[in-house]
């Protein structure tokens, strides 16, 4: 043994470059990512900004009407803009309080058994394709609201808030089930042991702990929302109209347009090409990406607040 | 370390517990038993008669009887997982918000079983207050932590009862100017101290303590020390300790629980420090194991 | 107040649980809300489909009547799309994870790349649409509707939803079982396809395959880049347009015809929803399988 030859330490330059590859295609992949924003933001800026060279971008902003491919055409957001809110307010009334109130059930008053099904039961509202939303809301939802408001339009935004809302209650409530769930069980022991009921320790203990989980999962029900596509084309229908927001009744029981169901009719249409319209299209498209986007970056932050609460 | 056991003063900070006083015939059944050394002339708070715990199948607490004399501190030692914070969280029932954990036998608190159907654990918190190992302040300002208690127990919050919980918990000096800057910028021994005046706040009538200073540095835990034997005036006091030296310092009854949840020894602390019935808690209280 | 609880030494009397007990019903309420909703909507439209969901439905081309009408090429066109788009995002998911996870430091670029794709998952599905009718069918020719735009284009809607499966699985390899590999001279790339693969593949693939369902439900994506309302035959290249069930239930719900409406769709819905949940069911089964083995 003691004449052994010296074992061979060196690295082997073949092995090294091999190694080097993989790490190098990897880090393709991962990059894609930042790819995949960059071609969406140059994709919907190249066209936009054609469109704002014919339309300025103010007269897009506070246009009050919207007619992109009938003449006259005018490209007045707006309408689209309010019509979006007039989607994202109903559903909010819906998804916010159910969702929290869904999210206190699971993580204060649920049994484990009870909460393993109910949690992946909940899920499944987020996993039914929207445009069968779209249609139950059509053919079942808006013919039952009829019986309550006989008035009620074909296409309606009420029907579409509804199913809106059903559809992201289990974006509020999982996330803010997180965050309760976070919350450190001695904090629930310090509230019963001063006697405290269930009632008490999930309102004024276990709740506001988890104040800034909710309001992430909040601001990202709404951000999806605003971005729901299907559902609402196909229920609040295409009638382009800045609301009148002293006619509620008006305003949820008739026909509206949302940002996304402009893109959609659009681009359905045979608008091809370069015209106007096709690029009106982008400019819509960069509106909502800018809005989503921003909205999904505070969701962010503010959630990372509340996961460094309770390192 | 000892008090005056048979009077029991009027308390000079709070008007509202008067009700503290105890009332004669409320124990009258434990007074008929006399404790083991038959010298304790305080009366019993907190008594259980063979009162077993069970996590599932497990056995965490042997049938255990005990009591505990009226303000007066007992401390609860023993080495870690012999059930001494099993035994703590059945007095005030804390133990029923664990699903698998169970009772047997009896605690009696004034005389009546807790465990009794018409029994409220909600109702009896109220009159038994509670202090964790780890500080668990809520992340709330000062005055909102101390405030708690109150509120949730539908009672006046006034400044003075904010300070006087402070004053009682030795904490006011170092909080006085900034009542309303979040409980969770104290230091580890302040917010304990903050959980202490949140428990007192209310004024309940026996205080649970779990191992209240082993996160805390020696100076903190000084401090907590001389506070209970403070707070000894006023409320019983129910300590768990790992820490023979605290439980010597501070205690004036001391139970032994060994290995297995079993209760070997309870007695005056002086007397089970110095002289111990049973070579198992000799070994234990002179380090040979444990 | 005091006197609520302390009335008599041995009766301490009871603290009142109706705000408690009318809480727990409001929050179990709203937690069957949705699910009491989707049921009642999914009963009404599984009773709508009977007598028009037949084979005859799942076997003939679109028609205008509506008792010939089937779903068959939009079936097939939905399940080759989920295909291509299962090819595409399965390696690039993978791919991206193990840097993220393997890798890649703790630096700005890594959590800046983090970041990036928690908000691509948060992107509007039409936006992608955009993406895919400017970059795929504008820019690079691909043509209008075709089938290779739809699977890029759908591809990269739920590439970030695979990254994140596919790192939580990675990141629940035990790090002893690398520090094992290590231990016996193995690099990284040995490391990564003998032991962190294997390990969390079962993850991955669950996690894939869930996002695969959400593709199949897609629509608004489809519409922008040009995908036909109707097409009879099933696609015969990746160049070849087609159509998916999503896209010909969107087109059917238009139809005024009742018989349409209600009869017609609600067989494509259920169809629709048949598939995605044997898609699921899939993911699960793998899912429960591994969580046995383990255990
Ligand atoms: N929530 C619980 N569920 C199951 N077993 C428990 C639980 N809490 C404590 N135990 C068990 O009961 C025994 C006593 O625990 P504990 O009373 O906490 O001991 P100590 O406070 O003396 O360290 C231990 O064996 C512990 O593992
Ligand atoms: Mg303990």
């Amino acid at each position: 043994m003691s004449d052994a030859t010296a074992p061979d330490l060196s690295r082997r330059s073949g092995q090294n470059t091999r190694e080097f590859a993989y790490r190098a295609v990897f880090f393709v992949c991962a990059l894609l990512s930042i790819l995949t924003t960059l071609a969406i933001v140059l994709t919907l800026l190249g066209d936009a900004l054609t469109f704002f060279a014919e339309v300025s971008p103010i007269a897009f902003l506070t246009g009050t009407t919207w007619s992109p491919a009938n003449d006259p055409v005018s490209f007045g957001v707006l309408p689209l803009i309010t019509g979006t809110l007039v989607i994202t307010f109903g559903a909010a009334a819906i998804a916010l309080p159910v969702g929290l109130l869904t999210a206190i059930y699971l993580a204060e008053y649920a049994s484990d058994r009870v909460r393993s099904v109910l949690k992946p039961a909940i899920e499944v509202l987020a996993g039914v394709p929207t445009v069968v939303y779209g249609y139950f809301a059509l053919v079942y939802v808006t013919p039952a609201l009829s019986v309550v408001f006989p008035t009620i339009s074909t296409f309606n935004a009420l029907s579409a808030s509804i199913i809106v809302g059903i559809m992201i209650i289990p974006m509020v409530s999982s996330i803010s089930e997180d965050a309760m769930s976070s919350v450190p069980d001695s904090l629930r022991e310090a509230s019963y042991g001063l006697g405290a009921t269930r009632f008490t320790v999930s309102t004024s203990v276990v709740v506001p702990a988890s104040i800034s989980g909710i309001a992430s999962s909040y601001i990202l029900a709404l951000s999806r929302a605003i971005g729901e596509t299907m559902a609402v084309t196909i229920a609040a229908g295409n009638t382009p109209r800045l609301v009148d927001l002293t006619d509620p009744a008006g305003v949820f029981l008739n026909s509206i347009q949302t940002m996304t169901a402009a893109m959609v009719q659009l681009g359905a249409s045979d608008v091809t090409g370069q015209s106007l319209a096709y690029r009106s299209l982008f400019a819509v498209g960069l509106t909502l990406f800018v809005i989503t986007f921003l909205m999904n970056l505070i969701s962010e932050w503010v959630a990372s607040r509340y996961r460094e609460e309770y390192r | 370390m000892t008090q005056d056991m048979t009077t029991s003063d009027p308390d000079e900070s709070d008007g509202t517990t008067a009700s503290t006083s105890p009332d004669p015939g409320g124990f009258s059944e434990a007074r008929t038993q006399t404790t083991q050394e038959g010298t304790s002339t305080a009366p019993t708070v907190v008594e259980s008669r063979d009162l077993a715990v069970y996590y599932g199948d497990e056995q965490a607490l042997q049938p255990t009887t005990m009591e505990i004399p009226e303000k007066q501190v007992t401390a609860i030692i023993g080495p870690s997982g012999c059930g001494k914070s099993t035994f703590l969280r059945s007095i005030n029932r804390m133990n029923d918000l664990i699903d698998v954990a169970r009772v047997e036998g009896e605690l009696r608190f004034r005389g009546k079983n807790v465990y009794d159907e018409d029994v409220d654990p909600v109702a009896l918190r109220r009159r038994i207050g509670m202090v964790f190992q780890k500080p668990n302040p809520f992340p709330k300002s000062i005055r909102e932590n101390v405030a708690y208690g109150l509120n949730v127990q539908g009672k006046e919050v006034t400044d003075e009862a904010v300070e006087t919980a402070l004053r009682r918990a030795a904490l006011w000096e170092e909080v006085e100017g900034k009542l309303d800057s979040s409980g969770l910028d104290l230091s580890g021994g302040q917010q304990q101290r903050l959980c202490i005046a949140r428990a007192i706040a209310p004024d309940p009538e026996v205080i649970l303590m779990d191992e209240p200073a082993s996160a805390l540095d020696p100076v903190a835990t000084s401090q907590i020390e001389d506070l209970i034997e403070e707070l000894a005036r006023d409320y019983t006091v129910v300590i768990v300790t790992h820490n023979m030296q605290q439980a010597a310092r501070i205690s004036d009854k001391t139970a032994v629980f060994l290995t297995g949840g079993e209760l070997v020894e309870f007695g005056e602390t002086n007397r089970i420090f110095e002289n111990p019935e049973h070579q198992r808690v000799e070994d234990y209280i002179t380090g040979k194991f444990g | 107040m005091a006197a609520e609880t302390r009335t008599d030494e041995t009766d301490f009397g009871e603290v009142s649980r109706l705000k408690d007990r009318v809480f727990e019903s409001v929050t179990l309420a709203a937690a069957l809300f949705g699910i009491v909703t989707l049921a009642v909507l999914l009963v009404y439209v599984t009773v709508d489909a009977v007598g028009w969901l037949d084979w005859q439905f799942l076997t003939s081309p679109p028609h205008p009547l509506a008792e010939e009408a089937g779903i068959f090429p939009a079936l097939v066109g939905s399940i080759v799309l989920m295909v291509l788009i299962a090819l595409v995002t399965f390696p690039l998911g993978v791919g991206a994870a193990i840097y993220l996870e393997e890798y890649a430091s703790d630096g700005r670029l890594t959590r800046f790349i983090q970041l990036n794709i928690a908000n691509l998952a948060g992107v509007p599905s039409v936006v992608y649409g955009l993406l895919g009718l400017g970059l795929f069918v504008q820019l690079l020719s691909f043509g209008y509707g075709t089938l290779l735009v739809a699977a890029f284009t759908v591809s990269l809607l739920i590439l970030p939803i695979v990254i994140i499966a596919a790192q939580e699985a990675i990141r629940s390899v035990p790090d002893s079982l690398r520090q094992a590999s290590y231990g016996m001279g193995a690099t990284k790339r040995q490391t990564i396809r003998n032991v962190v693969l294997p390990r969390s593949l079962p993850g991955i693939m669950t996690g894939t395959i869930l996002a695969l369902g959400r593709a199949i439900g897609e629509t608004a994506p489809l519409i922008m880049i040009g995908v036909p309302t109707t097409v009879f035959g099933v696609p015969n290249g990746l160049f070849a347009k087609f159509s998916a069930m999503p896209m010909q239930i969107y087109t059917w719900s238009s139809y005024p015809d009742t018989a349409f409406q209600y009869g017609v769709v609600s067989a494509g819905v259920v169809t629709l929803l048949v598939v995605l949940l044997s898609i699921n069911s899939i993911a699960i089964l793998i899912r429960n399988k591994y969580q046995t083995e383990r255990s």
